[in-house]
């Protein structure tokens, strides 16, 4: 077997720069066949321009990018016969109908008329719009459409699918039926490339994960590696007295190891271990350092980011921009929607 | 690699060529499956029909009954002028759904995914263009019928009637090209809007459209024999009531061919960029 064999979807130093972004910077992934792949990252990080050059719908600068064994940039044609595309905007036609946006699909890919039909019916039943099939799209609430979509991706019955922020905005009901479709797809054997902000959904659903930020692969692995990686939980202490962080600093890297970091007038440490709790508590009272606030929560993503971009600029985990990046870097982490254009 | 071994073949297998290419029967097979996507709708909402034309059938009114008697002497005999001027205008602020069209069709991201379909690159473009010269022809079907009903009379015949029509549709096709430009470069479909009122409306206003170009200062004659909506007007008008004269047909399709030799260029330039 040929390595292009091996993998339903690749991509070695992938380069993508727009006017002043530089928004893929030398990305390499890979995805084996019937896995799901999470490309987790904020705003900006380049997953919509790695998904839209697996698509077709861009052409690379620089590098190589494989689907199913085929040149993106060679063979386009030859991609595009295997894979389907949903967005985080559902690309739905909104004057037509759930039933006649599916129909158009499978005509533009040379089904007759009557398999076209049979199909759509098909996969309107699937994704529980048989009652809405003849109704237009426009009067679709946000998860049906969103369903319509992952299902005009499909007429095709494509080996490939790329998912961009598929779940962007839905409510949790609907982000739990999608989850549920994906996995049933998956299942048949379907190749996906998912992209989120949201660590939990490739968590859920992820064989592989990739983290990029700024067009740069900056960790992988399975989901487990990297959440053992960046620590499954965060220990948040904010002493009375801004001259007790250092010692209080001190302790918790004794206590949690040396993620440890100070934060404006606050200390968080990614910690693994639940009953790590107690021994903090017995430190800080024994150097007698009063306690404004200290919790334990479960990491989030903005921690997992933090935790393994500090890996990357040093020891103490600090960037070189100190505290204002933090600020920015919650600001990207922000619930906005852009995307690179 | 066993999960290789489930997915299922798929069930289309897209004709393509050797490099993957779409044939060309294939792409006007697309072509047509496009245009009738951008005219199903109108199953749906038989009223957006009336969108096309309620304007035009205003001023087919206004103009006959209001204007008429002053600009011609009589509501008839200004609509045996006005009435190829209105649906010349009609014409040219219809290509503007056209650039509305594809403008939303880019930002709803439609595009994207026709894209990432196995498809010839400007299906969408050229069944867009299609399906809105068919709603062009209905309008101006409409509007004949209309004038007709209120006294117009096509003395040209049939082939005066068949002439003008293509020459119209020759016309409307010629400047969807600059249509399309425009859906491309502008932000929004409101963006769209505004530039083609700016400049459709005085393109048509200063022509021969609604008022004999004589009555006009000198200044202003020499745009208006210049300007490409005076040659389509005339020589619509012409070709109705029988009395069209051969420089005004000429001067018409070569400033369709002029219009297509600048702007398709462009307008496919910029699509290829923002596609």
């Amino acid at each position: 077997m040929t390595t292009a064999m091996t993998y339903a979807i690749r991509a070695e130093a992938l380069v993508k720069r727009f006017k002043e972004t530089q928004a893929l910077a030398g990305v390499d992934l890979a995805a084996r066949p019937g896995t799901v792949l999470g490309l987790l990252g904020p705003n900006g990080a380049g997953k919509t321009t790695a998904v839209r050059i697996f698509a077709t719908l861009l052409r690379p600068d620089a590098g190589r990018a494989e689907v199913a064994g085929h040149d993106v940039v060679r063979e386009p044609g030859r991609v595009r016969a295997v894979v389907g595309l949903t967005g985080q905007y559902a690309a739905v036609d909104e004057q037509l109908t759930g039933s006649e946006n599916l129909l158009l699909i499978g005509r533009l890919l040379g089904m007759t008329r009557s398999d076209a039909r049979a199909r759509a019916r098909e996969l309107l039943e699937r994704f529980h719009l048989a009652d809405a099939g003849a109704r237009a799209a426009k009067t679709y609430s946000g998860g049906m459409r969103r369903r319509l979509d992952l299902a005009a991706s499909l007429v095709g019955r494509p080996r490939v699918l790329f998912l961009d922020e598929p779940t962007t905005g839905l409510d949790p009901h609907s982000r739990g039926e999608l989850w549920d479709m994906l996995r049933g797809l998956v299942a048949d054997g379907v190749t996906a490339l998912l992209t989120t902000q949201y660590l939990n959904e490739a968590d859920r659903l992820a064989d592989d994960i990739v983290v990029i930020d700024r067009g740069k692969v900056i960790a992988e692995g399975t989901p487990d590696q990297l959440k053992s990686q960046a620590g499954g939980q965060v220990l948040q202490l904010r002493p009375v007295h801004r001259a007790d962080l250092a010692t209080a600093h001190a302790l918790i890297t004794e206590a949690a190891g040396p993620k440890a970091r100070i934060e404006g007038d606050e200390i968080t440490a990614p910690v693994n271990d639940p009953a790590l709790m107690p021994s903090v508590v017995r430190r800080l009272d024994q150097a007698s350092i009063a306690v404004g606030e200290l919790s334990l929560r479960r990491s989030s993503l903005d921690e997992v980011f933090l935790a393994l971009t500090g890996h990357r600029t040093g020891p103490d985990g600090e960037r070189p921009e100190g505290g204002g990046h933090r600020a920015a870097g919650a600001c990207r982490w922000g619930p906005g929607s852009g995307r690179p254009s | 690699m066993t999960a290789a071994s489930r997915a299922p073949a798929p069930v289309v297998a897209p004709r393509l060529r050797g490099s993957g290419r779409v044939r060309p029967l294939d792409a006007l097979r697309q072509t047509a499956t496009l245009a009738w996507r951008s005219l199903v709708s109108i199953k749906h909402n038989p009223l957006e029909l009336v969108d096309y034309s309620i304007t035009p059938i205003m001023f087919v009114f206004l103009f006959t009954y209001v204007f008429g008697g002053q600009m011609a002497g009589s509501p008839e005999e200004y609509l045996r002028y006005a009435l190829a001027g209105v649906i010349v205008q009609n014409t040219l602020f219809m290509t503007t759904y056209t650039a509305m069209s594809l403008n939303t069709d880019l930002t709803k991201g439609v595009f994207d995914r026709l894209r990432s379909l196995p498809i010839a690159r400007s299906a969408p473009l050229f069944g867009r263009i299609a399906a809105d010269l068919v709603k062009q022809l209905w309008a101006m079907l409409l509007m004949i019928a209309l004038g007709v009903a209120l006294g117009f009379r096509i003395t040209g015949g049939l082939g005066g009637f068949l002439g003008a029509t293509l020459m119209l549709l020759i016309f409307a096709a010629a400047v969807s090209w600059i249509a399309v430009l425009i859906g491309m470069l502008a932000g929004d479909a409101e963006k769209v809007q505004v530039f083609a009122f700016v400049l459709i409306f005085p393109i048509t206003f200063t022509s021969s459209a609604f008022v004999r170009v004589e009555t006009m200062p000198g200044w202003l004659q020499a745009w208006v024999h210049l300007n490409p909506v005076t040659h389509l007007s005339d020589a619509f008008r012409g070709l109705l009531l029988g009395d069209a004269s051969s420089s005004s047909v000429l001067w018409t399709l070569a400033w369709a061919a002029g219009i297509v030799a600048v702007f398709m260029p462009l307008a496919m330039r910029a699509y290829r960029a923002r596609t």
